[in-house]
């Protein structure tokens, strides 16, 4: 502590470099950082004197960074870095840690951004050292990163590496946890910089939570933050998301609560943001004007595998249709926003989900169904009730579509149909944009008998890219007109540099930049447009069998038949 | 990989060949995003075509590369094209003999992208003024290398006189994950800069310009010494309040960060490879701006 910081105040950052510049380097960026408006309270020293002057002089404050003489918002090279911090992982053992967060982190040190200092802690009920979690994260990494491996950046990273063994209710491990956060302030210089990450069921949430409240780690001294971040499923029901909400809000305030909808860091996901407000080409036409219907798809090839615990009960509805089809639809329809922070993008999403109506008839404006036994991609499978831990009367549904409107100005009377499903004949994610048919042809009927509507479609996974489909005359002396598609891949246009959705999102916790994380009250309001559809499903028995590997159940092809209209085949 | 040799031809049935190979492949849409020119001698040609193919895994491009040959012998334009697996895009060799040698430009005119950016690249000797060089001209976006030069130092000092907004050299893009690394060290408080040091081997053209950009952004003066390398080992800030701020990389692999007050703490800081510093460049290709004011204080001398 030879800095001249560490006097009274910690938070006074006294010592922003408002470097006393000789020469007016940068006119228009210069802040004249006015004397920090941080209205300290006398400084109440809570801890040991020590950890706040310790804090005082890594604090990354926006003033610090604002003030920061080397950034300068047209040195486009100089990537968004995190500041010092510490992530704590609950459920390293996970499958969710070893293929993706653990593979993330690495990725994101090979990529320069994981800032000087950066420590990750396991916590796991296992008998571990340091050296067995960092075992377990290296084979992680070799096997399921991005990147090459690189043995400097391991390095990196492997110094940073801790492991608090523990069960979750037992306060003597979080105490040591706390003392072990501490400590690598101390080592480590991460100036009480702490995100939690809460790779564990719900049903652990009160316990950790609670844990950590008990510990005074939701607590930040000025200058630092803790940031809790959570994954779906939030809740099962409005009133169970909103109960998960009050244990977790008690502890942390909304903006330090991340929720994790991996679809949203997704970069086809992002660009539909750019595709719609970037361009001229499109938005002119993107109303009821010129929309016939908007199709929203999310099929998997695989059955519940291993997850029958979780899956049993909750269904595909819940799974996939509260939080990514619906997000997906606030993106696709929102109003442009008046800028790209959070609070501008999340407000434009609310306005959406709000405006988002239920079929009058639930019997035929929404379908579900379950995969029965069959061949998938040329293996045999077992049907739903069949799977392991999976009771025989279950009446989960695996496969789920619903008819939405959008009551505002644009959409009136587009249908926004959205599935998903199991076990279907191929995995593919997609929001399609269905174009009316031109109001009159000049050509003869024959000429465009298998003319079908012009598509915009954005493929979300696999072979992220966008395909634009319309008519083209068909090479030859006669006129005949049929569907071609013209494809855009970003697979192929910005491979090596697309990060991992992961990798955007934990930067992202790390940073502090919401935009990409729902806020609570979308969760709440999509609980709100899936709650009455759950009910009827409930009241009504077994869902329909559909046959594995096939298009799913008749009953959905149906509900668009009656419209006068068909899903686009996967 | 397919390769294909056309002997004294022209550019038209060079773009012919291309489009009538595209179509064989079964891929007649462009997704190219830009067209990447670059002028090697035969001596450089192999590398620097094998850094431009692998960055292309990330901007694929048509990749046009110039190689002058014998000015004295009969005018003469000889092509060898490759398609096919390696990348994503094109690469068109092409050879010039003769007269033909002082107007490359005639010849790749023709066969660029219509309507997307065109870069150029000269991996080694470059003309003094890029964006007035008959090739240069063509292109949004001019990349230089002083390292590849006799005298790197001299080259990167003399780059002011010559440089158009547009223009960068990749001495400055070896610099990103150093600047980075230093940027975000300066995230949290660090106090008022009274001077500072970069080390690094006697001749490397990127250390004045880290010390050019630091001593410009932080107003304290910066100088250059010379270390055993290899290349840019340390960087040391002397800060008003006593202690040091450093950077030190003595394997060109992992650094080590110290600060006053702070644990000191390694952070992977490699040297990149030419494709990865081609790539960097093709991320954006609108002037840099900060090259620029570096340069200019490089020029005003830096100590």
């Amino acid at each position: 502590m030879t800095e001249p910081t560490g006097q009274a105040d910690p938070a006074q950052p006294e010592a922003v470099p408002v470097t006393v510049q000789t020469e007016p380097a940068e006119p228009e960026v210069a802040p004249v950082a006015p004397p920090a408006p941080t209205t300290t309270p006398a400084a109440p020293v809570e801890h040991s004197t020590a950890v706040a002057a310790q804090v005082a002089s890594v604090a990354t404050t926006e003033e610090t960074i604002a003030g920061n003489p080397l950034r300068d918002p047209r040195d486009k090279r100089l990537p968004r870095v995190a500041g010092p911090c510490v992530l704590v992982l609950f459920g390293v053992t996970g499958d969710l840690a070893k293929r993706k967060l653990l593979p993330a982190i690495y990725d994101l040190g090979n990529r320069g951004l994981l800032p000087p200092g950066f420590s990750l802690v396991g916590f796991a009920r296992r008998d571990w050292a340091h050296e067995d979690f960092a075992q377990v994260t290296y084979e992680a990494v070799k096997e399921n990163a991005r990147t090459p491996f690189r043995e400097e950046v391991w390095k990196q990273i492997r110094e940073g590496i801790h492991f608090c063994p523990g069960e979750f209710d037992d306060d003597g491990a979080f105490d040591v946890l706390s003392m072990m956060l501490k400590e690598i302030d101390q080592t480590r210089g991460t100036g009480g910089n702490y995100a939690f990450y809460l790779s564990v069921p719900p049903k652990f949430f009160p316990t950790v939570i609670e844990q950590i409240k008990r510990t005074d780690l939701a607590k930040a001294p000025d200058g630092s933050w803790r940031r809790v971040v959570i994954e779906k499923p939030f809740g099962h029901d409005l009133k169970s998301a909103r109960e998960l909400n009050a244990i977790t809000n008690a502890v942390f305030p909304e903006e330090s609560v991340f929720r994790i909808d991996h679809y949203l860091g997704k970069e086809t996901v992002q660009n539909i943001l750019a595709l719609r407000f970037a361009n001229t080409l499109y938005e002119p036409i993107w109303n009821r004007g010129y929309v016939d219907h908007i199709q929203i798809t999310m099929a998997e090839d695989i059955g519940i595998g291993g997850r029958a615990g979780y899956y049993d009960g909750i269904g595909a509805a819940r799974d996939v249709i509260q939080n990514h089809l619906l997000q997906l639809l606030a993106l696709v329809a929102m109003e442009d926003p008046i800028s790209f922070d959070a609070d501008a993008l999340r407000r434009e999403k609310e306005k959406v989900l709000r405006a988002v109506q239920l079929p009058a008839d639930l019997a035929t404006g929404t379908a579900r169904g379950q995969y029965a036994r069959g061949w998938q991609g040329g293996e045999p499978v077992v049907g739903y009730l069949e799977e392991d831990g999976i009771s025989p009367d279950s009446i989960t549904e695996t496969y789920a579509a619903v008819r939405l409107e959008v009551a505002n100005r644009r959409w009136a009377g587009v249908p926004f149909y959205l599935r998903t499903g199991k076990r279907l004949s191929r995995r593919m994610t997609e929001v399609a944009v269905v174009f009316q048919r031109a109001p009159h042809l000049p050509f003869s009927k024959d000429d465009t008998e298998i003319l079908g509507q012009n598509a915009l479609v954005i493929r979300v996974q696999p072979d992220e890219g966008i395909t634009v489909r319309f008519g083209s005359k068909v090479p030859g002396t006669a006129m005949e007109v049929r569907d071609v598609s013209m494809d855009f891949a970003y697979g192929e246009s910005f491979m090596e540099s697309s990060p991992e959705a992961y990798e955007r999102l934990l930067l992202d916790v790390m940073i502090g930049d919401p935009p990409l994380f729902p806020h609570q009250k979308e969760v709440e309001l999509s609980w709100m447009i899936m709650d009455p559809v759950e009910e009827f499903w409930a009241a009504h028995g077994q869902p329909e069998g559909y046959a594995s590997g096939g298009w799913g159940p008749a009953s959905a092809d149906a509900m668009l038949a009656r419209d006068g209209r068909a899903w686009r085949r996967m | 990989m397919t390769t294909f040799n056309l002997t004294e031809t022209t550019a038209s049935k060079i773009s012919s060949t291309l489009t009538r190979l595209r179509h064989q492949m079964g891929a007649p849409a462009v997704g190219m995003v830009l067209t990447l020119v670059m002028v090697v001698d035969e001596a450089g040609q192999y590398d620097a075509v094998r850094a431009a193919t692998e960055a292309a895994r990330e901007h694929p491009s048509r990749i046009l590369v110039i190689i002058n040959r014998d000015p004295a012998e009969p005018n003469r334009l000889d092509a060898e094209i490759r398609v096919g697996e390696s990348s994503p895009g094109e690469v068109v060799l092409l050879r010039l003999y003769g007269e033909l040698t002082g107007h490359a430009d005639s010849v790749i005119t023709p066969l660029l992208l219509t309507d997307t950016p065109v870069v150029v690249w000269w991996p080694g000797d470059a003309p003094a003024v890029p964006a007035q060089d008959p090739v240069g001209r063509l292109a949004s976006r001019r990349i230089t290398d002083a390292r590849s030069t006799r005298d790197p130092l001299a080259t990167i000092t003399s780059r002011l006189g010559g440089y158009v907004p547009g223009d960068t050299d990749l001495t400055w893009t070896r610099l990103t994950p150093w600047r980075s690394l230093l940027a975000a060290a300066f995230d949290q408080p660090v106090g008022k800069v009274e001077s500072g040091v970069v080390e690094a081997v006697p001749d490397n053209a990127s250390a004045p310009l880290l010390a050019a950009w630091l001593s410009q952004r932080l107003g304290a003066p910066v100088r250059v010494t010379d270390s055993s390398g290899p290349g840019l080992t340390a960087v040391r800030l002397d800060l008003g309040g006593g202690g040091r701020l450093e950077v030190t990389r003595g394997d060109a692999r992992l650094a080590t960060l110290s600060k006053p007050g702070q644990p000191d703490r390694r952070v992977a800081l490699t040297r990149r490879a030419t494709s990865e510093l081609l790539a960097e460049e093709l991320r954006r290709l609108d002037p840099d701006e900060t090259y620029s004011s570096a340069l200019q204080q490089l020029a005003k001398g830096s100590g």
